[in-house]
């Protein structure tokens, strides 16, 4: 017989085993709906998993891909751990790139050193100011934030379509939604000749060193910790609340705005209507499979980042349909959030006695 | 006996030759990216029928669907650039300086662009399809039809193709019907159903009882049947998804220009080219007409048709004036390609300004 026993306290092992659980779970369902589209799944998942990566380009791409994921839920987890429900980092990271963007267009032809770090430092302000809007309502109004943040998202973008339509649209482009190209100043450095791995990667690099440091050596860390398992305790300690969500907020908004720089000043090049292929959703998951830990976070971020390299070489190896990658991405989650039922309770096999 | 020899020594070699050809032939790899899943039924679904005529004529073809015009795009080029195919048919605007990027680093691999301006390198060429051909007969059969003499348009961007589309339209309707207005609704995208749907709908409230679109999805013509008012299909014939309310479509058929392009690669005859095809060549097709139209309607748009593709009439001749009335095209004169491609006004009639 099967007992379900509900556990004193939630196993720590358990809090760091269930994400392996999870994406072990999500390769063997994958395995399975490849075979029962009617392809081999071990070659399947080789080609999802491991052709992507298997030479140095590809495992530059990896990094790239995983560069703003990383970023973005090292961000995130900030306003996670501190109960702050901030789902719109895709509005942040599409407002930060249209700041760092106008900046960068303000320098067109021009060249310099100075040019880099004024458009990069635009682009956290950016995401700052984006991210402040639901913080404050939320501390002032008590509005939703998870609301207000995710409408947000909607509104970045129209505001992003609207300027590369209009205003800034490339005077040469034949009114086509993109805005002229940067200037070399403008963009982020290349670490590789031939590969697209840019000077990003050392801003999430960064980040993840800062945010561990805040999480588990200071006071501000402590009483995000606190605020996290009961709003209430915290009250009690006297925290001051509502300075602590802005902060939050803020930091996660320029995470989010330096995730959308390094795609634009990396990469793209330029202002246009995709510059982001919904990178603040996914960091999400990423942010929750990396169990709001910076290390953590390090190795979802790739290993989410490898589910959209695997989509495309599946596609154009096997001919499996590329929307397998949002399939493999919905399923970590899933698989998350179901095995984390194994936190709160244990499964006890008890032997049937007569 | 010496002739024998000679003779069989030449055929053999012919023999040989075109075994080669054949050989080469069958190794050729095209491989096309897309912007939206193959299954949209509008712009994606058309080249994937074009790739499919690829494949029936003795090539190989890869794809890779609903690849973003971000930092993605130039990854996917250069792993399919990378992995012995030899042409690369990029199939949205968007990926322009990707392609362009990628091309300069594969000079052996024959990129062509849809619908792009930017040839920066020679194995770069770009192809487009006189889409405005289609909508002149459309402008017809909808100046025809109207009884409000309010005819609806979805845009998606104000760019020269969308801007030409409506002028060729609203110049053929009024030729057949001098009172009729042309009322404009920007979705600013080329696929959301649910944008093009409330498109469609804001503009019946205005009174329009023909819908035209130069969007991609079927909303706007279900929207129609819904309504009770008229459509027409954009990119595949959409008679089935409403077929009431659909009196025609323009197909956009991109199969011959696909095989003659991957045999040229073939062939080595490619060459770097900017091609712009209209009804003649056959890229620009025009579906069933509808039986709900007057025959004699049915037999003036045939011949319209036959009269496009063999040049005798041109979509924009003079005289045509702009919206304040100053004199675009003059009278016995015809527009060409040039201004064509940098058509940034609308002519009058067209409602309303061009978003800036």
């Amino acid at each position: 017989m099967i007992k379900i026993v509900k556990r004193d306290q939630p196993s720590r092992a358990i809090f760091f085993f269930t994400p392996v659980l999870a994406i072990f779970l999500t390769l063997v369902s994958g395995g399975l709906i490849f075979f029962i589209l009617g392809f081999k799944p071990f070659e399947a998942l080789k080609f999802f998993f491991i052709i992507p990566i298997a030479d140095k380009y590809g495992f530059s791409e990896l990094l790239l891909k995983a560069t703003p994921l990383c970023l973005i839920a090292i961000g995130l987890s900030f306003c996670f751990k501190s109960n702050n429900w901030n789902i719109g980092a895709e509005g942040q990271l599409t407002f930060g790139a249209i700041v760092s963007g106008g900046v960068a267009l303000l320098f067109y032809e021009q060249e310099g050193f100075y040019i880099l770090p004024i458009v990069i430092l635009a682009g956290a302000i950016g995401g700052m100011l984006y991210a402040s809007i639901p913080a404050i309502l939320k501390t002032y109004f008590n509005t939703n934030e998870i609301l207000v943040s995710l409408m947000l998202v909607y509104v970045s973008k129209l505001i992003l379509d609207y300027l590369v339509v209009g205003p800034w649209s490339n005077p040469e482009g034949f009114n086509f939604p993109e805005t002229r190209q940067f200037s070399d100043s403008a963009k982020l450095p290349l670490l590789f000749e031939g590969l697209r791995i840019h000077a990003g990667i050392f801003l999430a690099l960064a980040a993840v060193i800062v945010s561990w440091f805040v999480f588990y050596k200071t006071y501000l860390g402590f009483q995000m910790k606190v605020s996290g398992f009961s709003l209430k305790t915290a009250k009690y300690a006297g925290y001051k609340g509502k300075k602590m969500i802005i902060l939050v907020f803020l930091i996660s908004g320029a995470c989010a705005g330096l995730a959308g720089v390094g795609e634009i000043t990396g990469p793209i090049g330029q202002l246009h209507r995709e510059i982001s292929p919904d990178y603040g959703f996914t960091a999400i998951i990423v942010a929750f499979l990396g169990r709001l830990h910076p290390v953590g976070i390090i190795f979802a971020s790739l290993v989410v980042a490898i589910t959209y390299l695997g989509a495309e070489t599946a596609q154009i190896f096997m001919q499996i349909p590329k929307y397998t990658g949002q399939v493999f991405q919905g399923m970590i989650l899933f698989f998350l959030l179901a095995s984390d039922y194994l936190l709160f309770f244990k499964i006890k096999f008890i032997g049937s006695k007569k | 006996m010496h002739k024998f020899f000679i003779r069989s020594f030449v055929s053999s070699l012919v023999l040989l030759f075109t075994f080669t050809v054949a050989a080469i032939a069958k190794d050729v790899k095209a491989a096309f990216v897309y912007i939206g899943p193959t299954g949209d039924h509008g712009w994606t679904y058309q080249h994937d029928v074009g790739r499919k005529a690829v494949e029936a004529a003795g090539f190989k073809t890869t794809y890779v669907e609903g690849v973003p015009e971000s930092a993605d795009a130039e990854r996917v080029l250069r792993q399919l650039a990378n992995s012995g195919h030899d042409v690369i048919f990029t199939t949205s605007f968007g990926y322009m300086n990707p392609t362009n990027k990628v091309a300069k680093e594969f000079p052996n691999v024959k990129f062509e662009h849809a619908t792009g301006y930017k040839r920066e390198h020679p194995n770069v060429s770009t192809y487009a399809a006189r889409f405005y051909e289609g909508r002149t007969i459309l402008g017809t059969i909808a100046g025809t039809m109207t009884k409000s003499n309010i005819i609806g348009y979805v845009a998606s961007f104000p760019i020269p193709e969308v801007i030409r589309g409506i002028n060729s339209f609203t110049l053929a309707a009024q030729k057949v019907n001098p009172n009729i207005k042309t009322k404009i609704v920007w979705a600013f995208t080329w696929y959301d159903p649910g944008k093009e749907a409330e498109a469609a709908k804001a503009l019946i409230d205005q009174g329009a009882d023909v819908i035209a679109q130069h969007t991609d999805s079927t909303a706007i013509v279900q929207m129609a049947e819904k309504a009770g008012v008229y459509a027409f299909g954009q990119a595949s014939d959409m008679d089935k998804f409403a077929p009431k309310a659909v009196l025609t479509s323009v197909e956009n058929n991109w199969g011959p220009y696909y095989v003659d392009r991957v045999k040229a690669v073939a062939n080595g005859t490619w060459s770097q080219k900017d091609t712009w095809h209209g009804i003649g060549d056959g890229m620009v097709v025009i579906s069933d007409l509808d039986s709900q139209m007057p025959a004699d309607l049915r037999s003036k748009v045939k011949k319209l048709q036959a009269d496009l593709a063999s040049g005798k009439v041109h979509s924009f001749t003079g005289p045509i004036y702009d919206q304040k009335g100053n004199l675009m095209v003059a009278e016995g004169k015809t527009a060409d390609d040039g201004m064509l491609a940098g058509m940034m006004t609308y002519v009058k009639g067209v409602e309303g300004d061009i978003p800036k």
